[in-house]
């Protein structure tokens, strides 16, 4: 926590301020107005100006958050909404410090949501290794407490609300929103068949939102400077900012706030001071976490958002074989997204097949193993992957693997599949020459 | 002799129970309640859990074997744990790790003897802005240098007898394992020699 960020926008305004994590600081820096302007409005208000400011969520899938909100039944008795701080997607560590920093903006966001969808009760499910983000949270909901934020009288209004931090166990699978709510439930974290979607049986058999941390917290700004605010801040379809999580051979390493759409080379070479000192050139950037396609230095001129990355002719589609797209989804090709807002730059002389044999060593080890194509495929394509790193591949691993991890993605319950074959095939797509060397360079 | 809970956890359970609507959704706090009374989660630990919540012991064995975090053997007084993904790669987690190794002459999963330090290869730690990162018990060290590695193990052993007069129930809860007893399939997966990330 030594970096502070070079903008304070929205959900980073309180970086580097340890005092604001106490209540009555954050309520003199203007902390709880917009529960208490929320308390006033119907839940359905709530929801329009939500869908209003484009709001999309940032743990990694960019769904609309208001749009999300809006599929919980009018008339359901019970209903949940889940805060997502399982953070665990390589290269992302944006809400461990959006916790750490700004734990009452968490809390508010919580409220403001849990009333929109007419919910008494958020459970927090917090990652098991961050045990200090842990006691701030845990301190700070005692505090909310406290005050009348949370108890049977939410800021006055006479509307119950509950909250328990809930701390998690290790297991990346967790952060898949099925399964975390079985994982919350008491069980192994097994991601869940959709449908039935949470909205209508999620936590409990109940409706259920699950929102990621940062979400939330953009929520008081948006009921108190109002949706279009927000909206206007962004990119078309996709409001706001985000808190952008830079690493690896970068200058300023850390959370830069940033619009969404602003350009990714800027990202990397403004806020981010561009390349360490050991002068060495941008080679590649993995830009939404190590699940994300890679992109080449030549593909990062591009405004960081959902529907640009997706669309933009800079990026070269995935290939699942030399000059075949790779499908996805619908039938789309893919390019490539900015998921959960982690941005790795990495220089030149780096070992890519090395690097990307790490990513695969990392889902093998996560994948929860429900489904068989991508508990054996990650395995395989680790192996395989690993044994090209280490000189020791054997004559078509470069096919194998490609064979492999095309038929993994798509054909699983969760986007685990998804998150091994991208990778994968975009690594293959775009280095594939550093592939073949490892090759030709082993025994026949 | 059959294991019990303190009054201080029995308390803590207390307060638990009525943020679930079932008893089993208390199964992983219970379980952190259980791993930091006995300091590991034996067999017996697990049948208490189960006991407690009603659960049967098949359900409790199966959560505990999915979450990293719960410990089925002891640990040293020191859990180093170093975290060698991608952000941790690019800024030398493994030379971090090999000059762990060679300090502690540990592999990763193993023990020492004198039960002091433990050494685990583990996947990301949401540190990788400060990488590379390194966990020793609860807390986070960012960024650890390889230079620094021997000072760091140095201080640690130092400290060592200090935390665990501090914290007796974990050192009594049973013999600690070292390197030969534990078995493979519990140990962290290592990177089998993958060669450093630097080409030149």
């Amino acid at each position: 926590m030594t970096r502070i960020v070079t903008q304070h926008l929205i959900v980073t305004q309180h970086f580097g301020n340890e005092q604001a994590k106490q209540l009555a600081v954050y309520e003199q820096l203007g902390g709880y107005a917009a529960l208490r302007k929320a308390v006033s409005l119907t839940p359905q208000q709530i929801i329009e100006e939500v869908i209003a400011s484009n709001l999309t969520g940032r743990g990694g899938a960019g769904f609309p958050a208001g749009k999300k909100w809006s599929f919980i039944p009018k008339d359901a008795e019970t209903v949940y909404l889940v805060v997502n701080a399982d953070e665990g997607e390589p290269g992302t560590f944006k809400d461990r410090w959006l916790m750490y920093w700004d734990p009452h903006r968490l809390i508010e966001g919580a409220c403001i949501a849990a009333y929109a969808i007419r919910a008494h009760r958020f459970y927090i499910y917090i990652r098991g290794e961050l045990v200090r983000e842990l006691r701030v949270l845990e301190q700070a909901v005692a505090e909310a407490y406290e005050r009348g934020y949370l108890g049977p009288s939410m800021a006055g209004s006479g509307w119950a609300m509950d909250a328990v931090v809930h701390r998690g166990a290790g297991a990346y699978i967790c952060g898949e929103e099925t399964s975390l709510l079985n994982s919350l439930e008491g069980k192994r974290g097994y991601p869940r068949l959709k449908p039935p979607y949470p909205a209508l049986r999620g936590l409990f058999d109940q409706p259920t939102v699950v929102n990621n941390v940062e979400t939330l917290m953009n929520v008081p700004t948006i009921l108190e400077r109002g949706g279009h605010w927000f909206a206007d801040l962004g990119f078309p379809g996709d409001g706001g900012t985000r808190a952008v999580a830079l690493s690896g051979h970068v200058k300023s390493p850390g959370i830069h706030e940033v619009p969404v759409g602003t350009n990714l080379r800027s990202i990397i070479f403004e806020q981010g001071g561009g390349m360490r000192e050991s002068g060495k050139p941008l080679k590649a950037v993995i830009p939404g976490g190590s699940s994300m396609p890679i992109l080449s230095a030549a593909e990062i001129d591009v405004p960081y958002a959902f529907q640009a990355m997706l669309k933009s002719e800079q990026i070269r589609e995935v290939e699942q074989a030399p000059g075949i797209k790779f499908r996805w989804g619908a039938g789309g090709t893919l390019r490539s997204m900015p998921g959960s807002g982690a941005v790795t730059v990495i220089e030149e002389g780096t070992c890519m097949v090395a690097l990307c044999a790490r990513i695969m060593r990392f889902y093998a080890h996560e994948s929860c193993g429900q489904c068989t194509p991508c508990r054996e495929g990650s395995g395989w394509l680790a192996q395989v992957c690993t044994r090209l790193a280490r000189g020791a591949g054997r004559r078509g691993d470069v096919d194998l693997l490609q064979r492999v991890a095309g038929q993994i993605g798509g054909n699983t319950i969760c986007a685990l599949g998804d998150a091994v074959t991208w990778p994968m095939l975009a690594f293959l797509t775009k280095f594939r020459g550093e592939f073949e060397a490892k090759e030709a360079g082993a025994a026949p | 002799m059959a294991l019990s809970f303190s009054p201080q956890a029995h308390e803590r359970i207390a307060r638990l129970l009525p943020q679930y609507p079932t008893r089993m959704a208390a199964c992983l706090p219970v379980l952190w309640v259980a791993q930091e009374e006995f300091g590991w989660l034996s067999a017996e630990a697990m049948r208490l859990v189960a006991e407690t919540l009603e659960l049967p012991e098949s359900h409790v064995y199966s959560v505990v074997t999915f979450y990293t975090m719960y410990r089925r053997h002891p640990v040293g007084t020191y859990h180093i744990q170093v975290c060698t993904n991608v952000a941790c790669m690019l800024r030398d987690a493994y030379q971090v790790l090999s000059r762990f190794e060679r300090a502690l002459e540990l592999k990763p999963g193993e023990t020492t003897p004198d039960g002091t330090f433990t050494l685990s290869e583990v996947e990301c730690l949401a540190a990788c802005g400060t990488a590379p990162c390194v966990q020793i018990n609860d807390r986070y060290h960012e960024p650890v240098r390889p230079e620094e590695v021997e000072a760091l193990v140095a201080r640690l052993r130092l400290e060592a007898p200090a935390l665990r007069a501090a914290r007796p129930v974990a050192s009594a809860a049973g013999p600690i394992v070292t390197a030969q007893s534990v078995p493979a399939a519990d140990r962290a997966p290592t990177a089998q020699g993958l060669p450093a990330v630097e080409r030149d």
